[in-house]
């Protein structure tokens, strides 16, 4: 065999190289995670729907629901997305007053959320549906209580970013990510919350 | 106390790098010593999986044998099982992704360094609860795909179909692969942002290494993967602890859901350990054929196939459950249908070897023994994919048989290539090839002596997971020759062992490129400093080393560095050197305290579960805020 035939090696053109930023890799690590989440929420729902009628001696949903108290609920968890956005563009735009007061807001909303879950699941544990009564309690409680954690959850990173910003300071150009990366799983822990309340509210009241 | 509380909050800042050595590995944040540590304690649970193994085979040696327990039995087929997949394979092909990932594509570190060191110490969190069971009240004993209602210990008409589950067994597995759950997928989305983000310029995504590409494409199947198996283990938590029925049918629940979870995330679980395998094996054939991999572009287009299709295919688990003609039918054919992508890496492994000056070195006779056991295992797994056949083979020893022969025939085989391969580069000294000889012989006779037979003993009817058999069946003789062979098998690998540790002690120093390589990771010293490159290369073609070794001087040409971003990259233009991340305690302490919710959560001690659960959290908080100033390291004299 003969040698082979040296060529001139040219470079693609590629521009400057300079390391991918924290902001860029942290977003695009929250995007990969939340696809993740897709597919947890897709097996909890998959379990739900499977479940759902096996509601044995316990309460029915059809019983159970009260449409207007979560209707009211789900308006609270859009807002909040609302303002989110606006405490974003705020930030975006270096309005430090005006961003703490959105974030304050959207926490708020979040935990009225979550607090209106409670009244819920308290109401209807005294009405007999505990986790244990059926499989359709089962399902509930766990599909349902998990959205609720994650929203807690988001309420916790909002509020970390808060302290954040008393303690270092307005957030600056260099720290604006970490308000996005978490602005991103609060809107799709919202997303998710009108895909459950599709299945498990709308559905369950007339099917 | 103060003290260490005051050394923590000094190494949380950076300020103290003179630490003792298990500090530095307690903290460490270095791709490459994480890659080491995930290395080392999946060899010791390999270790442990062999021994699991070599008691059930001492059993089923001679019939009516009473070497082990009945009991005892299922606790070894189950925790052999998931100790070989989750806490060997997986971690051992993680660990060679850590440490290869970021050289391949020419980056400094992965994209979240921290995160990483979480990853390892959540793995190695839960391998130590799920395998702290055997101390504490027995192993989980309902095999390792834990089907129900026998992991529940529900009562079905009258009779306990797992009595030995109300000891804990069941707890620490629910716990234990939750905790390597978490680390696992954690990897994953990190693997995933750092093939995207961070290859070194001219790196196009058509001229990443194949290795590198099948750890992307892992790493996908990861993160769609394991959700549902979280939300398995999370239903069959509430099932055992609350008291609730998922999987309980006498309360309405459907045993057959757990299934339909389980293998949504079981099938695919099967290609995160066959992946990283098929991307080893295509870096180490062409480089001893010394000829580029044949067909490329195919390679790369079968493995995104073979991991969409991996999510098509779960229900081939369960033909004989009673889906219906239909749906088995489909499943079937989708089954069938992941061989062709499959064939399609195999005659390009071939033709990359077809007239190339192949040097047969122990790491390239592993390749080639994977190529042939792969096809056993992969024509096997067509015959199993057929629903009438599956009928007769299922819960068989066919099966037993299918199963070694693509994950040790498959991927054992093309972690032992990677190790002689990678190895000298990791530890910066050869092993030794006449021992490596011995090993490979050793285990490809001593596997293929064990595990041929098993299809004999499932088509004479021996169903897997029997403790014992009578003596009239006729199937001793078949036992007696694996049995033999796991002894062969355990000689090879304690040869393998010896020269690990021969090679530590005095092996011969291997020097940045011991193999005439194609890739980055041969430009650098073995061992690789700690900063990977002085200088961040410029990749001009898919075997960058090659091509400048035949094309160029054969040294790399370095990228041009953003003016902006040069003091931080460009070793020669800032006078400190460059700039690494600090170590840090945090992940360690959050695996520390995940831990302690674990236990806590198997002996239903509540207040402490939460309080390790908020503990977690706040050194999470911790970890996402504390500014890592890092330091600088200069470039040792002579790298470029």
């Amino acid at each position: 065999m003969s040698a082979p035939e040296v060529r001139t090696l040219e470079a693609t053109p590629v521009g400057p190289y300079r390391l991918p930023t924290p902001a860029e890799n942290t977003k695009l690590g929250i995007w990969v995670w939340l696809a993740s989440d897709c597919a947890l929420f897709a097996a909890l729902i998959a379990t739900y729907v499977s479940m759902h009628g096996h509601v044995g001696h316990a309460p029915t949903p059809q019983q159970l629901f009260d449409l207007p108290l979560t209707a009211t609920a789900t308006f609270v968890l859009l807002l909040s997305s609302l303002t989110m956005g606006l405490g974003l563009e705020a930030a975006q735009h270096g309005e430090h007053q005006r961003l703490m007061r959105w974030l304050v807001v959207t926490m708020i909303l979040g935990l009225a959320f979550v607090g209106l879950q409670a009244v819920e699941f308290t109401t209807y544990v005294h009405r007999g549906l505990t986790p244990d009564a059926s499989n359709f309690g089962a399902s509930f409680f766990t599909l349902v209580g998990f959205h609720g954690l994650h929203v807690t959850f988001g309420v916790a990173w909002l509020l970390s970013i808060f302290i954040f910003v008393v303690r270092k300071g307005p957030l600056g150009p260099r720290d604006l990510w970490r308000l996005e990366a978490a602005s991103l799983y609060w809107y799709f822990v919202d997303v998710v919350w009108v895909v459950i309340f599709t299945v498990v509210y709308l559905l369950g009241k007339v099917s | 106390m103060a003290a260490a509380a005051e050394r923590i909050g000094g190494l949380a800042r950076g300020e103290d790098r003179s630490a003792s050595a298990v500090w530095s590995w307690l903290t460490t944040v270095d791709h490459k010593r994480i890659g080491i540590l995930y290395l080392f304690s999946s060899m010791i649970f390999f270790l442990f999986g062999g021994l699991e193994a070599f008691l059930m085979r001492l059993q089923l040696m001679r019939p009516d044998a009473h070497v082990v327990s009945f009991a005892l039995f299922n606790q070894l087929f189950t925790m052999h099982g998931l100790t070989m997949i989750f806490l060997a394979v997986m971690p051992m092909s993680v660990g060679f992704i850590n440490y290869m990932v970021p050289l391949l594509i020419g980056a400094r570190d992965v994209a979240f360094p921290r995160l990483n060191a979480l990853s390892f110490w959540l793995f190695l969190a839960g391998g130590l609860v799920l395998n702290s069971s055997w101390l504490l009240g027995g192993a989980p004993n309902a095999g390792w795909y834990n089907y129900a209602p026998i992991n529940t210990g529900a009562v079905v008409h009258g009779v306990s179909l797992n009595p030995g589950s109300d000891t804990l067994g069941i707890d620490f597995y629910v716990i234990g692969l939750q905790l390597a759950g978490i680390g696992t997928l954690l990897s994953g989305i990190n693997f995933v942002v750092t093939i995207i983000n961070m290859r070194a310029p001219g790196m196009t995504p058509m001229r990443l290494p194949l290795f590198v590409w099948a750890s992307l494409i892992t790493s996908l199947i990861i993160v769609f993967a394991f959700p549902p198996f979280t939300i398995n283990l999370v239903l069959l938590m509430i099932d055992r602890m609350f008291g609730t029925g998922f999987f309980d049918p006498a309360r309405g629940g459907n045993a057959l859901l757990w299934q339909q979870l389980f293998w949504v995330f079981g099938h695919p679980e099967v290609y995160i350990l066959i992946m990283p395998a098929f991307g080893m094996i295509s870096e180490v054939i062409p480089t001893f054929s010394r000829k580029p991999l044949f067909g490329y572009s195919s390679m790369v287009f079968a493995l995104v196939v073979i991991a969409f299709m991996s999510f098509m295919v779960w229900s081939h688990h369960m033909f004989t459950v009673g889906m219906g003609p239909v749906v088995n039918s489909i499943f079937a054919a989708t089954s069938m249908a992941i061989a062709v992508p499959t064939g399609v890496k195999i005659f390009n492994w071939l033709a990359t070897m077809w007239g190339g000056r192949i040097r047969f070195t122990t790491s390239m006779l592993y390749a080639v023994a994977f190529i042939v056991c792969f096809v056993i295992g992969g024509m096997s797994g067509v015959m199993l994919a057929v629903p009438p056949a599956d009928y007769q083979f299922n819960d068989s020893y066919f099966l037993v048989a299918h199963i070694h022969y693509v994950l040790i025939g498959g991927a054992l085989m093309a972690l032992f290539a990677a190790a002689y391969y990678w190895l000298p580069k990791i530890t910066g000294r050869l092993l030794n090839e006449r021992l490596g000889r011995w090993n490979f012989w050793l285990v490809f006779i001593g596997f293929n002596v064990t595990f041929f037979p098993m299809h004999f003993l499932g088509l004479m009817g021996m169903p897997r997971r029997v403790a014992t058999y009578p003596a009239n069946l006729g199937l001793g003789f078949w036992n007696t020759v694996s049995t033999v062979g796991v002894f062969i098998l355990t000689a090879g690998i304690v040869v393998f062992l010896y020269n690990l540790k021969r090679s530590a002690q005095h092996g011969e120093l291997a020097g940045p490129d011991p193999w005439d390589g194609r890739t980055l990771e041969w430009s650098l010293p073995s061992p690789v400093p700690e900063y990977n490159f002085a200088e961040i290369p410029l990749v001009r073609d898919r075997d960058p080393l090659f091509a400048e070794k035949v094309h160029g001087n054969g040294r790399l040409v370095p990228a041009q560095i953003a003016e902006a971003h040069a003091a931080e990259e460009h070793a020669s233009a800032h006078p400190a050197g460059i700039h690494v991340p600090n170590p840090t305690i945090l992940p360690f302490v959050v695996a520390v305290a995940l831990t302690v919710t674990a236990f806590a959560a198997i002996f239903r001690v509540w207040p402490l579960a939460i309080l390790g659960l908020l503990a977690a959290f706040f050194a999470i908080f911790r970890l996402m805020y504390d500014h890592d100033p890092g330091h600088y390291v200069q470039p040792e004299e002579g790298a470029r």
